[in-house]
């Protein structure tokens, strides 16, 4: 089951940073948040893959799963959906502002209408 | 595409976002001592909001709930730190809960915790903050 | 336990939140986060006094026993840090009622400088691994916010390179935690470190250092710093000031509690790493100062020389060095704050960003000019001054080592910097005004007066040095013996 769950971390591990290194800053959010899931994934794997009822007394069960994992899982998912949403508006605001997601096309330090800072 | 042309869409979801509603209050109480919670529960209903919002369109969820996001996350945060501040007043280290068993009119028996409070402070920043992302990015179109 | 050490972090949390549902109200909420982050200095002030007299105080959160539930520690280095970081917000405050336009601050500036500041306060209290990165991206998120704030075309383009970045570094430490309880077992700092003294610090786990290495060291700005002088230079002064002041310090902080108290067997593996990222740092971040013409992105690259500078420390890590890394970091927090406040004053005074197109700033605000002057001789080094007494202490203990190479760049440093900020002070100081005045530029006192508190700090803590000393020293002797931390967190 380890193993598995090796490659598929793996797997998503290749496919994140492949859509990273595109230009298209949808396809980069969309890689960050697979590379999210892929460390999701590596962690509840390095805590060992077992099966046993939910870690609460009192309920007549031998074997208890590990509950650390899942709550450090969880809060990072809550985290990543936070980034997520952010990082999506603000990719679509800057679609707006700019017109267009190639990041590579975005205009560079060099433009002469920034804002002052003040 | 005409707004709110779909009318399977729009009356099933009459229904649907009412047992969405009404299955995201089980997980919320549920969420003590088995799978569920406040977090799960806050987007499963704004998943029934979204419903909402796809089936007709985003006017009509203001209409339907009239209220600032924004404002309800910031509750939220609010009662959830208001929950895990109030063990200081009581020389418990923070977030310390406590919990008691009353006996209540109808309910009879019932254990009432804190961390009940400390969820609903969680639910309404998760439905804030996602209704909030869904409206911001939804509206201008 | 000792519930005063969660205040640091929910003043500012209660602070955020109050001021959201006070949107509108802009007087009410200027007000509000001012007194908020003076109530916070104070709590620092009160716990310096608690961990002098009881020693390193900590707080189980929710009564939950150290290794397993998460702590907060509270020890002479992490305080230090929180009183200076709520000493520097509070002047950038200051600044900010006047130097930031109302249309930012109607967009919620000060609620997110106050989740910032819950997130920085809470990364230097913490003792659990998990919680400093969830402290870490509560500090990250408001800052992405802030960055983007007022979203001119520039802070668009540098705010997606900002988070791609973090971003990535977080997944990285994500990576890492994970890699390190499927090792150990144990997120909880002093229970890492006793577990890792027990078995030894294996291969693994050595590479598992390495790996929190490259994440801190992305925000520290150590080494990978690539991103930071253009994200930097793209929000106003007051917002730069806020970031250059905390959240590479912050990044710091995690290096060298990480690597003194957990990762300190492998000294040949991890901490000649740092020594090389460090001098490799200093190198780049200096000529890259000297080289630049933008005014904020010379004081990016003087922030990222600084860190630089101080992880030598941590590469050397004896009595002295590290005494001299607390100094440091502490006079760093207020000098940087100091210097990007000042160059927006500048900036707004000649109405360019860029020096070769300033000039005669001097006629207009002499005071101005002058602060800058004393800022920079203190970001050299100068004797009276409060970058003096850090500088000797890192060099002396470095020479201590015979490390005259670490010891030769720490010189070739403050050389470097000391040009880059005089080219500054040359160029835009002296000569002719090139530009007319703006017209709806007025009062650069007020933002001036606001500025002052640093300045005075600075003197002050260069002069009095010698009744400081004793905290840094504590502070470094933590550093020096990791069984005074693990004793007080794990005593109960």
């Amino acid at each position: 089951m380890e193993v598995v769950v090796a490659i598929i971390v793996g797997v998503l591990f290749a496919v994140g940073i492949y859509l990273i290194l595109t230009q298209d800053v949808l396809r980069i959010v969309l890689g960050t948040s697979i590379l999210t899931h892929a460390v999701h994934l590596l962690l509840m794997a390095m805590s060992m893959l077992k099966t046993g009822s939910a870690p609460l007394l009192g309920r007549g069960k031998e074997t208890f799963v590990d509950p650390l994992p899942q709550a450090l899982i969880l809060t990072s998912i809550v985290i990543n959906f936070g980034i997520t949403a952010f990082f999506l508006v603000l990719a679509y605001r800057a679609y707006q502002k700019l017109d267009t997601t190639d990041m590579d096309r975005m205009p560079s330090e060099s433009s002469r209408h920034r804002g002052q800072s003040r | 595409m005409p707004k709110g042309s779909d009318i399977f869409l729009q009356n099933v979801s009459k229904v649907v976002v009412f047992i969405i509603l009404a299955f995201a209050l089980y997980l919320f109480f549920t969420g003590h001592g088995s799978p569920g919670g406040g977090f799960i529960a806050g987007l499963m209903s704004a998943g029934a909001l979204l419903l909402l919002a796809l089936a007709y369109d985003i006017e009509t969820v203001r209409k339907v709930l009239p209220v600032d996001f924004k404002l309800v996350t910031a509750s939220g945060l609010l009662i959830a730190l208001l929950t895990g501040a109030g063990a200081l007043f009581f020389g418990k280290p923070f977030l310390k809960h406590a919990f008691g068993h009353f006996e209540l009119p109808l309910l009879g028996e019932t254990e009432l915790h804190t961390a009940l409070i400390f969820d609903l402070g969680v639910y309404l920043a998760v439905v804030g903050v996602t209704m909030t992302i869904l409206l911001t990015i939804g509206e201008d179109r | 336990m000792n519930n005063w050490v969660v205040a640091p972090m929910l003043i500012p949390l209660f602070t955020a939140v109050l001021l959201i549902f006070l949107n509108k109200r802009l007087r009410l909420q200027r007000w509000i986060s001012l007194i908020s982050v003076m109530l916070n200095a104070a709590a620092a002030v009160f716990l310096m006094i608690q961990v002098r007299t009881g020693g390193i105080q900590t707080l189980n959160m929710s009564g939950w026993a150290p290794p397993y539930g998460i702590v907060l520690v509270a020890d002479m280095f992490a305080v230090l840090l929180v009183l200076a970081a709520s000493i520097v917000s509070a002047c950038c405050l200051l600044y900010s009622f006047r130097g930031i336009d109302e249309d930012r601050e109607k967009h919620y500036f000060y609620p997110l400088v106050h989740f910032m500041l819950a997130g920085v306060n809470g990364s230097f209290l913490t003792g659990d691994l998990f919680n400093l990165f969830v402290c870490f991206e509560l500090m990250l998120m408001s800052s992405y916010a802030l960055i983007v704030l007022g979203g001119t075309k520039r802070q668009f383009r540098e705010t997606l390179h900002y988070i791609l970045i973090n971003v990535l570094s977080s997944t990285l430490f994500v990576a890492s935690v994970a890699y390190l309880y499927g090792a150990t077992g144990t997120l909880n700092l002093a229970h890492l470190s006793l577990r890792i003294a027990e078995s030894g610090q294996s291969g693994p786990i050595t590479a598992v250092a390495a790996l929190l290495l490259v994440v801190f060291s992305v925000k520290a700005g150590l080494f990978l710093f690539f991103w930071l002088p253009g994200s930097y230079g793209a929000p106003p002064a007051a917002i730069s000031a806020l970031f250059g002041a905390l959240l590479t310090k912050v990044g710091m902080y995690a290096l060298i509690r990480v690597f003194t108290l957990v990762f300190y067997h492998e000294t040949s593996v991890t901490h000649t790493l740092i020594g090389l990222m460090g001098i490799a740092t200093i190198v780049l971040g200096g000529f890259g100062a000297v080289s630049q013409t933008n005014v904020n992105r010379i004081l990016g690259y003087n922030v990222i020389a600084s860190i630089g500078f101080i992880s030598l420390a941590l590469a050397v890590s004896n009595e002295d060095a590290l005494k001299g890394a607390v100094f440091y970091l502490v006079h760093d927090m207020i000098v940087k704050a100091l210097l990007f406040l000042l160059a927006g004053i500048l900036v707004a005074e000649t109405g360019t960003e860029r020096i070769n197109r300033m000039g005669g700033a001097l006629i207009h605000s002499p005071l101005l000019g002058w602060m800058f002057l004393a800022a920079s001789l203190a970001v050299v080094g100068v004797p009276p001054l409060s970058g003096f007494p850090g500088k000797l202490l890192i060099l002396q203990g470095s020479l201590e080592e015979g490390r005259y190479v670490i010891a030769a760049a720490g010189v070739l440093l403050s050389l470097l910097l000391l040009y880059s900020l005089i080219k500054i002070f040359i160029l835009g100081f002296w000569g002719e005004p090139r530009h007319p005045r703006e017209a709806h530029w007025k009062q650069p006192r007020k933002l001036l007066l606001s500025s002052a508190p640093l300045m005075l700090l600075i003197v002050l803590l260069g002069l009095f040095a010698e009744p400081v000393m004793p905290y840094m020293q504590r502070a470094a002797d933590i550093l020096n013996e990791p069984s005074i931390y693990i004793q007080a967190v794990l005593k109960e």
